[in-house]
């Protein structure tokens, strides 16, 4: 008996929410294959979304930054500059647009079951993770058509992800939970996604920024992965600008830390605000 | 160790309601707005106030509302306890803070057990996903375990009744369909307390009495403990032993089920069944109703009346001058809100110019049996000039309760907004 007591008090969620979340995992298995099976329903070409909508901002910006403005792409093929960054760019997006409407859009759930609220958020980013996969599948297509052999560095990419990972959660978090309370976050996250675009080094190398205003640029959590990214596909010329690296990912484990911190602190009034 | 399974301590929920906007929705840049009128409006002993979301010019627009105040009460290993209360007295409020979705403001719940709700029949079921793939959504949900699923998917579709279509989208499903399958997945539950809202009041009726018998099972068979919340006092009594009163958000009273509902009849009769004008009631000129009630055929006040008979209206009313053209008028509604049905004095007199001398007056009709569905009605009784003056409204006057008829399998438990008796000649043909 003892073993399932449970203390309902004002502001005493914390005790069982870990061990709850870990109980529910296999919701946020549940919650992801729903929207995997249900995503492209009702759609003619269904998965090859996933691919296309890459591809084509791929060849744009090959085009624009590689053929018309000359950047320089080091040894290897423009495209897969572009690509190798468009990989991880695209996952951050994606699931920074699915997350921050996943509450709302599960709220009929939210106000009449009990589970760990983070669940929805997360298994939004997990959904974005199985778009990258196929995503990445390209990436192969477009490496064997280039012939260009990367070396052991893209042993690594799994340890970028997780970077990138961390990223899309700690602001999905954040971006989620405001969104219920203040649904401006429904207009100003698909602004977020385009302007990031720009001014993450999805176009051009991020050696193009003068070294003066890297550190400054660095601020950008998505430079750090995309570096990442870069260094681990491309191998060589590629390089990773340390303390810019570095702080990138100080700043993103600050975002997650605080993500997760503001998401408890507000879920509690979930249900009676959505 | 005693078997209490639940224990209510000094509960208190508070909602803050927001005139200054709408609740569900708070804009941000409206906040912002909002804030920089405050600013310029308010000049300097605003600019000294801190900007923050509470700021003293917008608290005059909220205000406190306690949806339950200091509730107590304790539950005890394999208890069929039935909530009560009218609508607003704290019910929903109540399962929702027993079952974690929301927190309470004050005080403390302790429960022995593994616990498991039903506010709603079919969480999470997602239309474009077959009838199988939503039995697993379903009862993941709920918090069962992918083996504990595939262990019961039988028993589930069996229940359900759907093994045809477990691999048709649940969209194409017949209302019923769904809302079996639904159950079934919430019904094999395991829990050791279970929780359950209104969900009985969905189905058909065959299906109905299954789902009561299944709760049954569940709590006599296998000893668990159910709360069970309903306007369905039919169904209350039949599956509960206990009860809790809920008024104005606390308890009003608790004890057998015998003595809560007599005291629901009763503690509402006081209050809704006889409407009587207050004396410090504004008078005006013209108009005035004195009483309302509800009696039955034999003349006495009552507040419950079983769905074959018939419900007698008193108003009475005095009138201060000549009036030309009134209308007393009285509106029917039900617990959702809906109007039921509208009736006036001037139905059947065929007189519009219906003259009145001043004097006191007894109007009566007869709400026929056979015509309403169990559950809880309101009334409205209003004297006006169609189109023109409304002299006098009497909100929610009075209320009154249709039960089953008690011939199971007959008349209750049937579908409809109304359920009139209707002749039929059935005869056989050559």
């Amino acid at each position: 008996m003892s073993e399932h007591q449970l203390v309902i008090e004002a502001g005493r969620g914390e005790k069982h929410y870990w061990r709850d979340l870990w109980r529910f995992r296999e919701l946020l298995y549940f919650l992801s294959w729903r929207d995997i099976l249900v995503r492209y329903k009702q759609t003619v070409i269904g998965v090859a979304w996933s691919v296309i909508r890459p591809v084509l901002t791929m060849i744009v910006f090959t085009v624009i930054f590689g053929k018309l403005a000359k950047f320089p792409s080091g040894n290897a093929p423009y495209a897969i500059l572009v690509y190798a960054a468009m990989l991880p760019w695209q996952f951050f997006a994606n699931a920074l647009s699915e997350s921050s409407n996943s509450l709302i859009s599960n709220s009929n759930m939210i106000s009449k079951v009990y589970f760990p609220r983070l669940i929805v958020p997360c298994s939004a980013v997990i959904v974005s993770l199985v778009d990258f996969l196929i995503s990445f599948v390209v990436l192969v297509v477009l490496m064997a058509w280039y012939r260009f052999l990367p070396s052991w560095q893209i042993l690594l990419v799994p340890l970028f992800l997780f970077q990138a990972l961390v990223a899309a959660l700690g602001f999905s978090l954040w971006l989620s939970a405001l969104n219920v309370k203040y649904r401006d976050f429904r207009y100003i996250v698909p602004f977020i996604v385009q302007f990031g675009l720009y001014v993450s080094p999805v176009g051009f190398s991020s050696s193009v920024v003068p070294e003066k205003w890297r550190l400054l640029y660095s601020l950008n959590p998505m430079v750090g992965v995309i570096d990442g990214f870069r260094w681990a596909i491309l191998g060589g010329d590629a390089q990773i600008y340390w303390p810019g690296f570095l702080l990138s990912n100080g700043l993103m484990l600050l975002i997650l830390g605080g993500g997760v911190w503001y998401f408890r602190k507000t879920e509690r009034i979930f249900a009676d605000i959505i | 160790m005693s078997d209490t399974v639940i224990k209510v301590e000094n509960l208190g929920k508070k909602y803050i309601l927001s005139h200054l906007a709408d609740k569900r929705e708070q804009l941000f840049s409206s906040l912002l707005v909002n804030k920089a009128k405050s600013l310029f409006r308010g000049g300097k002993q605003m600019l000294s106030a801190p900007l923050s979301l509470h700021s003293p010019s917008n608290s005059r627009t909220e205000e406190e509302f306690w949806a339950l105040n200091d509730v107590s009460f304790e539950i005890k290993q394999g208890d069929r306890v039935g909530i009560i209360g009218r609508n607003g007295a704290g019910k929903s409020t109540l399962l929702k803070i027993l079952s974690r979705i929301t927190e309470p403001t004050k005080g403390r719940i302790t429960i022995n057990g593994r616990i498991a709700s039903l506010l709603e029949v079919g969480t999470g079921f997602h239309s474009e996903l077959s009838g199988r793939e939503n039995i697993y959504l379903n009862g993941a949900i709920l918090g069962m375990s992918r083996e504990e699923i595939k262990r019961k998917f039988d028993e589930i579709v069996d229940f359900a009744e759907v093994e045809k279509f477990l691999d048709t989208p649940v969209k194409r499903y017949s209302s019923g369909m769904y809302v079996r399958l639904a159950f079934a997945v919430a019904a094999h539950l395991e829990p050791e307390i279970l929780i359950v809202d209104e969900v009985l009041a969905v189905g058909d009726a065959e299906f109905q009495k299954k789902c009561l018998g299944k709760m049954e099972d569940v709590s006599t068979k296998q000893g668990r403990t159910v709360l069970f919340v309903s306007h369905n006092m039919g169904a209350i009594s039949r599956l509960c032993t206990s009860a809790v009163l809920l008024d104005a958000g606390s308890v009003k009273s608790m004890g057998t089920i015998h003595n809560v509902l007599q005291n629901y009849q009763t503690h509402c009769i006081t209050s809704s069944c006889n409407w009587i004008r207050p004396e410090n009631m504004s008078n005006n000129l013209m108009f005035k109703f004195i009483s309302i009630g509800v009696n039955n055929s034999q003349n006495s006040s009552l507040l419950s009346f079983a769905a074959d008979e018939e419900v007698l209206i008193e108003i009475v009313y005095e009138i201060e001058r000549k009036l030309t053209g009134c209308q007393v008028g009285v509106r029917v509604t039900d617990s959702d809100g809906n109007i039921v049905f509208t009736t006036a004095d001037t139905d059947t007199t065929n007189n519009s110019a219906f003259q009145r001398e001043p004097g006191k007056y007894r109007a009566l009709f007869i709400i026929p049996g056979f015509l309403l569905t169990p559950g809880t009605y309101t009334l409205t009784v209003v004297a006006h000039l169609p189109h023109r003056t409304v002299y006098e409204i009497i909100e929610q006057a009075v209320s009154f309760t249709v039960t089953n008829t008690g011939w199971v399998g007959v008349f209750d438990g049937r579908l409809g907004a109304v359920s009139p008796r209707i002749i039929w000649k059935t005869s056989i043909c050559e």
